[in-house]
This record gives C-alpha cells, sequence and structure tokens, in this order.
C-alpha cells in the first residue's frame, strides 16, 4: 500500500486495541446512507516508474521555447543552492512555526527575510510574506483603510501604471468590503499617469503607485506621493523586489515617503512554474504595524536569557481574534521565502544590482533591435526599467502563434486588459538572455512579419 | 548553539560571485528615478549561506524528521516524487503568460485534477486558483454571497459558524462582508440543532460546517442540517480541512454541501513547507458554477485545453491571483493522486482513522482522558488535561513541551477553545504503529514526571535550540528586523 506501512498483524493488534473487528466499524457513526462503496472514475493506481513516465511526456509537451515574456513575473538564473536547500525536508516538511521551541530555523530565516526586505523598501517592518503581489496588493487597501479611519472614503487610486489584474484581483478581494478601485488617466505618449485631473479628486483613502509600472515605465512618483499625502491617503507602493537594489527607494518618495509597499516576491528566486506559488511581500511603516494582515516573527529571548524567534503581534490574527481579525490569511509562502532569502544572501545588494542593470540594458538592446523592424515600434517614449511596450501595424495574436511556432514566447499582448492599447506586446529581456537570443528574436519576427 | 543571523556574518567586499552576472555599464536611466544609499544585504560567501541555512533548518522539527501529530493540519509523508515532479523544466520554466500552445502538458494535468477532485467530492465544477485553505474560503463564501444577490437577495449576509469552527471560518465570513453568527455545540460533539433552527432566518447566507468537526468526529445530524438550513434559504459550505478523514468513504457532494474547499496541503499531502504555498481548491454544486473563480481550465471542442475567463464566466467572483493560483504546488497534488489510485484515496480515510482510534484507546487505556469518551474518533481526537491542570499544575502546554524533548511534535494546544486544557491529535496513516506506541510511551512518562517532578514537566523543553520564548517582550519591544547597531 503506497506510503502506508501497516502489516496484516499491525492491523489485526491495532483492532484488537479498539475492540473493533473491522476497519469499516470505525466509519459507523456515519449516516449509512452516505457512505460509498468505490470511487467511481478514478483511475487505478500508478507506480512511481510509471507516473515519472506519465509525467516526463506531460513536461516534455511544453518544450523550453525562449521566454521574453514579463508582465508581472520574470525569469532570472536561480543559483543552485536555492532549491537545493530550500527542498531540504527539514524546511519542506515543516509546518507553520507554532511551537518555536521546535521551529527556530524556519523562523530565523523569515526574521532575515523581514530584514532584508526592510532594506530593500526602505521600511520599518516587513511580515513574513502573503500569497503573491496581486493578493499582497488586495490585502494592502484593506489595511490602508484600518490604517486611515479619518477618512470616510471607501475609494481607493490606482495610477496609470499599476498591474490590470492586480486591480481586479483587488476588486474580487476588497471589493466585497465596500472598497472601489478607480484608475486615474494614462499618458498615451509617455505610458505614465496624466496628472492633469489630479487637482480635482475627492480625497481618496489610499493611492496605490506602481514603480516600475506595469508596462516598464517609470511614473512621477514623487509628485504622485506628494499628491496623495495632501489629501489625507494613504500610499501603497507595488515595486519590484529586484528594481529596488537601483530603483530610488519608496521610503524616499516624495517628501514622506510611502505608507505601506507591495509586490511580487517571484524574481528574489522563485521560478516561473507556470504562475506559483510565488510569494507577496508587504512592508510598512512603523505606525501601521498592527493594521498588517499575515504572520510576523519577532526576536526574543528565551528562560535562559538567550535569543531566539517567535511569532509575535498575534492578537491580530484569525486563530485569536477570529471575525474581528486583520484578515483571514493562515498560511503565508514560507517555502517561497526561504528560497528568497537564500537568493539574497548568495547574490547580496551588488549581485541583485547587477541582475537588475543587466536586465534594463538588456532590454534596451531588445527594443532597439524589434523596433529596427518595419511595423514595429516602441510604444511611450522616455525611460523603461526592464519591459518596454511596443506597437505593431497589425493585430499581435497571430505574430505571437507565429513566433510560438519558432519556439520563442515573443511576449505579453496586452489589448484585452487594456483596450486603448491594441495591437501591443509587452516585452522583457533579464539578465538571461544574451545578444543572440535577442539576435534570434529580432530574425524571427523579422520574418513573421515579412511573410 | 545559535546560529549568529546571517547579516552578522557579512564583511564588506566579501561575494558568492558565481551567481551573479558580469559587471556591465551603468543603467541607463535618469538620475532622478535612481537610489542613492543601497539597500544593507549580507555580503557572504557561497559556502557561508550553504552552512547558514543547512544549520538552521536543523533546528527545525520536520515530517521527515519527527512524528508531528498536530491536529487539523494533517502532517503525512510528503512523497518525494511528487517535488521532483512538479520541478520538472517543461513545468519549471513555463511562463504563466506564455502561449497556450505550449502548456498542453501542464494544462492538461489541471484538467485531470479538476476531474479527479470532482469525482472524490461529489461536485459538479472545480476552480484550482485559491492559493490557500483561506483563500478557498473566501471563493466559497463569496459565492454563496454572489449567489443570492444574483437573485435579488441581497439581504442574505449572515453565516452561521459553529463555536468549534477554525478562525478562519469567521474571519473569511468578515472578509466577505457578511455577519457572523456562532452556534454552539452540544455535550456529544454535534451541533446544537435547537440553537441552529434560532439562528436561521430571512437574512441567512449560509453555514460554514467541518465535517468531521474540529473536534474530531462525525456530525451525525448533518442531513437535518442541511435540511433546515436549507428550508430557511441558506447554503452550505464545506470546510474540507479534515476531507482526510472520510476521503473515499464519504463525499461532501453527497451530504448536500453547495460549496467545498480542498486543503490540497493536508490531504493530498503537498509540503506545508513551514508555513505555506497551501493550496485551497473550490469544488460546487450546480447552482453555484457560474460563480466560480477564474480561471479554470476548459477543454476546448478539438481536444485541446484552455483557460476558461471572464468572457465564458461573466458572473464569476473574479480573479483571486496574479496567474492561476499555486500552479506546482496543484503539480505535487495531482501526481500524489494519481499514486494513489482510486483504492488508495480509501485506504487513506482508512488508516488515518485506524490510527486515530488506536492512539485514542492506548491513551485511554493509559489514563488520560478524553474530551468526548462516547465517541469514535475520526482521524483525529481530543484528550483534555484539566484534572493535570487542577491538581499538578501542569499545563497542556506545558505537556506538549515535554513531547517536544522526548523527540515529538506537540499535537495542537488549545484548539477547539471549547475543551480546557486540550489536545488535538492527528496521527495521520502514514504513521507506523511502533511510532503510535512511541509517543503513548512519552505520553505515560510525562504524566508520571508530572506527579513525582511536575516543576521538570514545566521547564520543559530542555533539549531545543533554545528553551521557552518570552512571548510577552516580543511583542511589548517589538524586534522585527535587524539592525547593524543592535
Amino acid at each position: 500500500m503506497p506510503f502506508i506501512p501497516h502489516t496484516e498483524d499491525d492491523i489485526r493488534e491495532m483492532l484488537a486495541a479498539i475492540k473493533a473487528d473491522k476497519i469499516s466499524d470505525l466509519f459507523d457513526e456515519i449516516p449509512p446512507e452516505l457512505l460509498i462503496e468505490n470511487l467511481d472514475g478514478i483511475p487505478e493506481a500508478m507506480s512511481e516508474m510509471e507516473v515519472v513516465r506519465h509525467m516526463r511526456a506531460r513536461a516534455a509537451r511544453d518544450g523550453a521555447p525562449l521566454c521574453f515574456a514579463g508582465a508581472g513575473a520574470y525569469e532570472h538564473h536561480i543559483p543552485a543552492v536555492v532549491w537545493d536547500i530550500a527542498t531540504r525536508g527539514e524546511f519542506y516538511s515543516a509546518y507553520t512555526p507554532y511551537q518555536a521551541e521546535a521551529s527556530q530555523g524556519t523562523l530565523q530565516t523569515i526574521y532575515e527575510y523581514q530584514s532584508m526586505m526592510v532594506e530593500l523598501t526602505g521600511m520599518d517592518v516587513s511580515n513574513a510574506s502573503l500569497y503573491d503581489g496581486a493578493s499582497a496588493l488586495a490585502e494592502a487597501s484593506l489595511m490602508a483603510v484600518r490604517g486611515n479611519r479619518r477618512c470616510k472614503s471607501t475609494r481607493v487610486l490606482l495610477a496609470a501604471g499599476v498591474n490590470p489584474v492586480y486591480q481586479k484581483v483587488g476588486k474580487a478581494i476588497a471589493g466585497s468590503q465596500g472598497l472601489v478601485f478607480e484608475r486615474l488617466p494614462l499618458d498615451i505618449e509617455t505610458g505614465i499617469t496624466s496628472l492633469e485631473t489630479l487637482g480635482t479628486e475627492d480625497a481618496p483613502v489610499a493611492v496605490i503607485i506602481q514603480q516600475p509600472s506595469f508596462f516598464g515605465t517609470l511614473d512621477r512618483i514623487d509628485e504622485l506621493t506628494d499628491w496623495a499625502h495632501e489629501k489625507g491617503a494613504i500610499v501603497i507602493a507595488i515595486t519590484n523586489p529586484t528594481s529596488l537594489t537601483v530603483l530610488k527607494s519608496p521610503a524616499k518618495w516624495g517628501r514622506e515617503g510611502a505608507d505601506i509597499v507591495c509586490g511580487e516576491g517571484q524574481p528574489l528566486g522563485v521560478p516561473l512554474s507556470s504562475g506559483g506559488p510565488y510569494f507577496g511581500f508587504m512592508a510598512c511603516k512603523q505606525a501601521l504595524v498592527r493594521q498588517m494582515p499575515g504572520r510576523i516573527v519577532g526576536r526574543t529571548v528565551d528562560l535562559d536569557g538567550k535569543k531566539g524567534f517567535t511569532l509575535t503581534l498575534q492578537a491580530r490574527e484569525q486563530h485569536i481574534r477570529r471575525s474581528k481579525a486583520t484578515s483571514n490569511i493562515c498560511t503565508n509562502q514560507g517555502l517561497m521565502v526561504t528560497a528568497a532569502t537564500i537568493y539574497m544572501s548568495l547574490l547580496g545588494q551588488e549581485g541583485i544590482a547587477r541582475v537588475a542593470v543587466s536586465s534594463q540594458r538588456n532590454t534596451v538592446e531588445l527594443v532597439k533591435a524589434l523596433t529596427a523592424i518595419n511595423g514595429v515600434e516602441v510604444a511611450f517614449s522616455g525611460p523603461h526599467f526592464h519591459e518596454a511596450l511596443l506597437r505593431f501595424d497589425r493585430p499581435v495574436e497571430p505574430v505571437l502563434r507565429a513566433l510560438a511556432a519558432r519556439n520563442i514566447v515573443g511576449g505579453v499582448a496586452i489589448g484585452d486588459s487594456v483596450p486603448e492599447l491594441a495591437n501591443t506586446i509587452l516585452v522583457c529581456a533579464t539578465e538571461t538572455k544574451t545578444s543572440a537570443d535577442i539576435a534570434t528574436y529580432a530574425q524571427a519576427l523579422a520574418e513573421v512579419l515579412a511573410a | 548553539m545559535n546560529e549568529t543571523v546571517i547579516f552578522e556574518e557579512s564583511r564588506n567586499g566579501r561575494r558568492a560571485y558565481a551567481q551573479a552576472p558580469a559587471a556591465v555599464a551603468a543603467l541607463d536611466l535618469p538620475k532622478e528615478f535612481l537610489r542613492e544609499v543601497p539597500p544593507m544585504l549580507p555580503e557572504v560567501s557561497e559556502l557561508q549561506v550553504v552552512r547558514h541555512f543547512t544549520r538552521l533548518s536543523q533546528k527545525n522539527f520536520s515530517i521527515d524528521t519527527h512524528f508531528y501529530p498536530l491536529g487539523s493540519c494533517t502532517m503525512k509523508y510528503n512523497p518525494r516524487v511528487c517535488n521532483s515532479m512538479a520541478m520538472l523544466p517543461g513545468f519549471l520554466n513555463r511562463h504563466p503568460l506564455g502561449p497556450i500552445e505550449q502548456g498542453q502538458g501542464f494544462l492538461e494535468c489541471m484538467f485531470d485534477l479538476q476531474e479527479m477532485l470532482k469525482k472524490v467530492t461529489g461536485m459538479k465544477g472545480v476552480s484550482l486558483t485559491p492559493m490557500a485553505g483561506a483563500q478557498g474560503e473566501f471563493a466559497g463564501v463569496a459565492m454563496i454571497r454572489a449567489y443570492h444577490k444574483a437573485r435579488g437577495e441581497d439581504n442574505r449576509n449572515e453565516i452561521i459558524v459553529p463555536d468549534a469552527a477554525h478562525g478562519t471560518n469567521p474571519a473569511t465570513a468578515t472578509m466577505c462582508g457578511c455577519v457572523v453568527k456562532e452556534v454552539p455545540t452540544d455535550s456529544h460533539g454535534d451541533i446544537n440543532m435547537e440553537a441552529l433552527k434560532a439562528a436561521l432566518g430571512p437574512n441567512t447566507a449560509g453555514i460554514m460546517l467541518t465535517n468531521p468537526s474540529t473536534i474530531g468526529v462525525f456530525e451525525r445530524d448533518i442531513l437535518d442540517v442541511k435540511k433546515v438550513v436549507n428550508e430557511a434559504g441558506g447554503l452550505l459550505y464545506y470546510d474540507g480541512a479534515n476531507l482526510n478523514a472520510i476521503l473515499g468513504k464519504v463525499r461532501p457532494g453527497d451530504m448536500g454541501f453547495d460549496v467545498i474547499h480542498m486543503n490540497l496541503h493536508k490531504t493530498f499531502s503537498t509540503p506545508h513547507g513551514g508555513g505555506g504555498p497551501g493550496s485551497g481548491a473550490v469544488g460546487v454544486n450546480e447552482r453555484l458554477l457560474p460563480f466560480m473563480p477564474l480561471p479554470v481550465v476548459g477543454k476546448a471542442d478539438d481536444n485541446s485545453f484552455c483557460w476558461l475567463a471572464e468572457n465564458d464566466l461573466p458572473q464569476s467572483i473574479g480573479r483571486l491571483s496574479g496567474f492561476m493560483g499555486n500552479a506546482g504546488v496543484l503539480l505535487r497534488a495531482y501526481v500524489y493522486m494519481l499514486m494513489l489510485g482510486r483504492d488508495g484515496m480509501r485506504r487513506v480515510a482508512e488508516f488515518a482513522t485506524l490510527n486515530a482510534n488506536y492512539l485514542q484507546a492506548r491513551l485511554r487505556d493509559a489514563g488520560f482522558e478524553l474530551a468526548f469518551p462516547d465517541r469514535r474518533a475520526s482521524h483525529e481526537f481530543i484528550i483534555t488535561l484539566k484534572h493535570q491542570a487542577k491538581s499538578v499544575h501542569v499545563s497542556a502546554m506545558d505537556v506538549a513541551k515535554a513531547l517536544l524533548d522526548r523527540g515529538y511534535h506537540a499535537p495542537t494546544t488549545y484548539f477547539p477553545l471549547l475543551v480546557p486544557e486540550c489536545l488535538l491529535i492527528e496521527p495521520t496513516e502514514t504513521e507506523s504503529r511502533e511510532t503510535l506506541d512511541g509517543f503513548v510511551a512519552a505520553m505515560v512518562d510525562i504524566a508520571e514526571q508530572a506527579l513525582t517532578d511536575a516543576d521538570g514537566v514545566r521547564q520543559a523543553p530542555l533539549t531545543t535550540p533554545v528553551r521557552r520564548l518570552d512571548d510577552v517582550l516580543a511583542a511589548r519591544q517589538l524586534d522585527l528586523a535587524w539592525k547593524a547597531d543592535k
């Protein structure tokens, strides 16, 4: 029996200890009309050898295309150490560290993670992670409402460069508590937020600014932050953690800095893996710490005065406060955070900065190579981080399909989620791409467009 | 020995250079956007990193190293092959927004998983997107709300939960904009039917139930509960935390539940990872199909696989994640289900129940008091140490800590809240009889020590990397991040 160790003797003796005749007697409190005899439609068991063959065949079908897509998930080199260590059984098969004395490994790792995120974001405190970047934004919006009780508005304003999917997720999660998400207009020339209408806005409870923007452009973070604070709003920054080594820290945005910083942690050593598991990070100013959702680890001392780590501020959480908790979140993304902490330790500040610079330069090179082709132009003037939007002279879906047939993931079509950006593709070239890769893409695209 | 915080190992200029790309020219961006003071991350060598995190890992209890009978968490063996198959390059390197043509292998796995979960639970539709149990709960209650709203009954905003429910249940109801009404459990562990009837009314949206319940017994009146809740116009939500107890024996759909979430990290043995990632797939019956969270995997006319999105399910409660949920976790659950097969799934429930009832009987015979002595255990059960707490001043927490010294992870303590000084014990099906016997011996040993040397038990643990920690200090003098001056 796979994974079950019982021998016939065990079963007999254990039933005798229970004073039961057979295992089915143990289900005698269940109304008999509910019991089923077998699981129709579920296949027979596969051996490990069979299942390996089955899965390898499935995985092989998905190939290994050359990937130039970003849009919230980025292909970076992941050192071998990261997952070798993270999948050690002691990390992989442990539970949430409720029993602190038996969980110091996980707890100290999370404390180190929090410390690193505090450094990257410039905030005072970080939590132990949330599910992903999109749901972290929804939680940050609810947190802003709790942290801004003077404000009676339920409007949350989004800068034009916020990932459109994050807005959808925000609505699905925070909408049921009455929050309304509205988007500031996009300047179609520059790909950043148009500031023209700002003066006339009513005071929102929070303003969300994404830097670099979903389109890879760099928004006017200082003006937006100051305007939001003048209106009495909480400023939520969405950032890419790779970029934080080189781009202005959210703590320095405008005169006072952002109040809450969140985003997608995937670039820090987590594989693309078809969309998850990733992890959302969240950090904030000290004044908001008691409004923060999710686990938080603190350092304290034990009975002998020795330093140790424990979950803290649990009075915020669902298992203590139940219906009055800051969130229903229970688990975080512990294993992904373990990987990210190892990744950040290996690369250090300079290593991640090199990843950031290299990705930005590669994207500049990619844009140059692709826009040299007739019918392709860069959609937005102005500087970009490691993504750029390209405008085509034709519908892009057939172009992307033709590239896929040549084993290239050419980017992400944006027209479906932002209608005014029809015929555009968001492209990204991280540090994993060489000049030869970029030339391969350019040549394939030229052929596809000429065909 | 304390492992230093990795920042303290940092030395200016030390690098693990093999992992970073070669230095390139400066960033091609205007200065106004740039950071002036770089963040301070550790500067350490590759070997230092390997040693540091290997040593940290060794400070953990885990399933791979210890018996972990944590009630309501289903800490069973996580088969290694599930991990290695989920990390095959074709799955691991696939971009979530990559072309559908280059995702057919992955999508077919997801489609098959949806189909299997439907059959195992007796539901009509499954969405895999919720990223944890609590998010699955959110999706479930949001669907119940959306259903009522679509019928013009937006007033139905009351969610009933038993007093023994997980904290996530009432917290979820609040997140969905609902009002929580608690109903008590009777002395035999079933829901109090009179109190339930009194709580129902024209504003009832539904009831959230775990069955077997969090006190480790099967809710015998489940069909009556369904009847009265449905008559009041409410729907039934099944919290799948304890699905391991009934896998392949009883299906939530047959019990009359309208919506369920499954903790794939419990029943389907994906790793807990030190607190996540989990996965909280949801199943629905016919009337909630239009409201499922997005995306869902569909099968096109040409038998290829595709994502169903907003255009396909316009009444959906929407998206809960940036892409499609915890894909890698779902792959692990899929591999596990393939290896169990139809008979293996039934054996999960049978042997989880056998182990729990055996351990319950052995502990009872050894003198421990059961919270619900006249009931069968499901896959877990509760003992109460209220007499020891009174007579020798040894609490459930003391016993939990003393177990750590004897090489066993502690059971769940002080949950459910209605049983004083309780330990909720869930052995799972993957543990051998010898392990269970060893655990009983440890419990007996602690009980004996409590009589002769109660203070010794209160001092436990002594063998772990740290002794009991000062939680009050931790909350009062917050030290949440390392700083150079500390």
